[in-house]
């Protein structure tokens, strides 16, 4: 495979966008992430997005994102109905071809003006699943029952994880939720959907993120820290809540065995939007907490922008290789009800 | 390109029809599905990923509906992606699915489009009204009316050229068993006497509503060599946008369907598209798009188009056959009606086209665009292996 490398990361999130639509959110962001490779969006040998109509209201919302990217002369351009993280991957397809160095990669997604937990029922088998509307948030409550029922994790881990979030986030400044809790004290909190507490929810948030890709020298050209993609790879689970194991997530497993995720790397951020969904992460990745840093920018649990977060995560795990608190991680994004869905890559700095 | 070949090893696609009562979404997709692993005499093991496309969710009502189809289509366990272009989107699948041979990850991908129009009304799922933009249109007939209009003015085309590109899709229909408008009784005249819905766009001149799927499976060179029927070479694959809006913008003839069709031909070999390319399956959802088509592809000279529609070379038995098949005027199941244009092509090639098929067709071409005449997908394949 072809050595391709994210040269470029910037996002935007928050709780609510009132003021500005999609493209005003996102132009500033694809602005911020071309800056410092000198690169136009007319310069990229592909451009590719991830978004869904369903949060817009609209048919065809992601066509008037494209106007945040200016496709004029005439682009060579996709985009998927899936997480960012996925567009990422096309992208990551195309420059395997060999005839293009560039790729510009986006997402976006407001979810504050609807019912996100309701819109995203949506996504069930319409039939006979569907039209009960489980939301997003009550099937996620069953699989963390369903887990805490299997022995696997209790109420106290579900805590800790929400805890490490809050610390973690204090030093992102595009988190919603942070703070340094008391894993006790969120304990005392109420029952919100059992045994979920409200804390074990993502935010609702607005928000877009954009990736610069480039292939070999043309990265290293780029910037002096390249962060290699070593392997990406995605897989899907069957979608009937009833008809799988709820506590485990095969395609994650699969995918990380694809990707070939290392043992034990610096860093892991995982797309996990409620607090059970990282501790099965955990174990389908074969991650030990103690020696990974899981989730340094807080993760879902404190923004999780539909569409957006998967993306950030890559984001957020090449700033911190750049930066030189970690040398290697591991990337997770998902789709779909209780991790239908997952893609899992591997990151590596170049110092 | 340093790219790898990659080959079409087998097509499927459902009988449109306005309203697939019988069968539900997912039945609906794995009855394409089905029909493409039998034509390729290969089994769901084979497959190593699938792609599936769609035009908006809007139009079933169900969100990311390939999640939910993962089971029906054999994806548990393997790669899901789902691509959404807009109308092009069926184009931009295949592309998006032969991508995954031609990088090297996948030795079979399935790929398959749908759309199930009876589940909800896609017109109006086009004409929602958002907030503060000014309400447009009432469907894709209302904004591609104007554009029409202004087409007949600049190249002095008969009003009638239309209508003939109608008869002769829907004449051509009658040759395809999968083709949803079978209408044995279709004349010019019920053609030009049909109602007016947004002038010049007369009824007899417009797409169906149609529930349907197609699936194409596209293998890499060692799954070709393995093939006892015959496969399609993809020659090249281009996807290219433009905004919709803009002063530089032709609508008529849109820059970026020009650049995709230069593209496409460079990897292809082709330098005079009228003769080199024996036939073509291109996106044609109101019947005056072929002609305006013709010219943005560089088969005609700009304002000009028509006369290849008066004079009959588009006709199945023409210089230059267009939509042999029937064309999106016959068979209009949105999200997969740019993929059967590319699976067309394909059959030609094959020489698996049946009673539509053009005789000795060695290079053809599938063609999709969507949005506002802003986004173009592309690709030409051929009986024989690529040589550049």
């Amino acid at each position: 495979m072809r050595d391709v490398a994210i040269v470029s990361f910037a996002q935007h999130s928050q709780r609510r966008e009132d003021s500005r639509n999609e493209i005003e959110i996102l132009l500033p962001v694809i602005r911020e992430a071309l800056a410092p490779t000198g690169l136009k969006s007319q310069d990229m040998g592909f451009t590719v997005s991830g978004s869904t109509d369903y949060l817009a209201g609209q048919a065809f919302a992601f066509v008037s994102a494209l106007d945040a990217v200016g496709p004029w002369p005439p682009i060579s351009e996709s985009h998927v109905e899936m997480d960012g993280a996925f567009a990422l991957y096309e992208a990551w397809v195309r420059l395997q071809h060999g005839d293009i160095d560039t790729a510009l990669v986006y997402c976006f997604g407001k979810s504050s003006p609807g019912d996100v937990a309701r819109v995203l029922a949506l996504q069930l088998e319409p039939y006979l699943l569907g039209p009960l509307w489980p939301d997003a948030v009550s099937l996620a409550a069953l699989q963390a029952r369903a887990l805490i029922d299997s022995g696997k994790a209790t109420e106290k881990d579900l805590a800790r994880v929400v805890a490490r979030s809050r610390r973690n986030a204090l030093s992102n400044p595009f988190a919603q939720l942070k703070g340094d809790v008391d894993e006790a004290a969120l304990l005392d909190e109420p029952l919100y959907a059992d045994p979920f507490r409200k804390h074990d929810l993502p935010p609702v948030t607005d928000g877009a993120a954009c990736i610069i890709l480039a292939a070999g020298d043309k990265a290293r050209e780029l910037t002096d820290n390249p962060v290699w993609i070593k392997g990406i790879d995605h897989r899907i689970d069957l979608q009937a809540p009833g008809s799988r194991d709820l506590t485990i997530s095969p395609s994650t497993t699969l995918a990380a065995q694809k990707a070939g995720v290392p043992k034990d790397p610096d860093i892991a951020e995982l797309h996990a939007p409620f607090s059970s969904q990282e501790l099965i992460l955990i174990e389908a990745l074969g991650l030990d907490e103690s020696r990974t840093n899981i989730n340094p920018s807080g993760g879902a649990l404190a923004a999780n922008a539909v569409m957006v977060a998967g993306l950030q995560r890559f984001g957020e795990a090449f700033n911190r290789i750049q930066a030189g608190a970690g040398k290697n991680a591991v990337v997770h994004a998902t789709g779909g009800p209780c991790l239908q869905q997952n893609l899992v890559a591997v990151l590596e700095g170049s110092k | 390109m340093s790219a790898k070949l990659a080959a079409v090893l087998g097509t499927g696609q459902t009988h449109h029809v306005s309203a697939r009562k019988d069968v539900s979404i997912a039945g609906m997709v794995r009855e394409a599905a089905d029909r493409a692993l039998a034509d390729a005499e290969l089994d769901w093991n084979d497959i190593d990923a699938v792609v599936l496309g769609k035009a908006p969710d809007m139009f079933e009502g169900v969100m990311m509906p390939e999640l939910y189809l993962a089971e029906a289509l054999g994806a548990v366990g393997k790669p899901m992606f789902r691509v959404h272009t807009a109308g092009s989107v069926g184009g931009s699948t295949s592309v998006v699915a032969s991508h995954l041979v031609q990088a090297g990850i996948h030795e079979r991908v399935l790929t398959v489009a749908f759309e199930k129009q009876s589940e909800s009304n896609a017109m109006w799922a086009l004409s929602i009204r958002i907030p503060f933009s000014q309400p447009l249109v009432a469907g894709a007939g209302g904004y591609f009316a104007p554009i029409i209009r202004g087409y007949m003015q600049k190249s002095g085309a008969p009003l009638d050229t239309g209508y003939r590109v109608t008869l002769k899709d829907r004449l051509n229909a009658l040759k395809n068993p999968y083709a949803h408008v079978q209408d044995d009784t279709i004349t010019y005249e019920s053609i030009a006497n049909s109602p007016l819905l947004w002038d010049p766009i007369r009824y007899a001149e417009t797409c169906p509503s149609s529930d349907g799927a197609a699936a194409m499976i596209i293998g890499s060179e060692a799954a070709a060599a393995k093939q006892k029927r015959p496969v399609a070479w993809i020659h090249g694959t281009s996807v290219k946008s433009e905004p919709t809006m803009g002063a530089g913008r032709d609508r008529i003839n849109p820059h970026a369907g020009r650049a995709c069709a230069k593209e496409v031909y460079a990897q292809a070999g082709i330098t005079d598209p009228y003769t080199q390319i024996d036939c073509a399956e291109i996106y044609v959802p109101f019947s005056w798009f072929e002609p305006m088509w013709m010219e943005n592809l560089g088969f005609a000279e700009e304002g000009t188009g028509w006369k290849m529609v008066q004079d009959g070379s588009t006709a199945l038995d023409g210089a230059m056959p267009i939509n042999m098949s029937g064309g999106v005027l016959s068979t209009n199941p949105i999200g997969a009606s740019g993929m059967i244009r590319f699976l067309e092509a394909a059959n030609q090639v094959r020489g698996t086209a049946g009673e539509h098929q053009v005789p000795d067709a060695k290079v053809a071409m599938g063609h999709a665009y969507g949005g506002g005449s802003q986004f173009f997908a592309m690709w030409v394949v051929g009986s024989q292996k690529p040589t550049s």
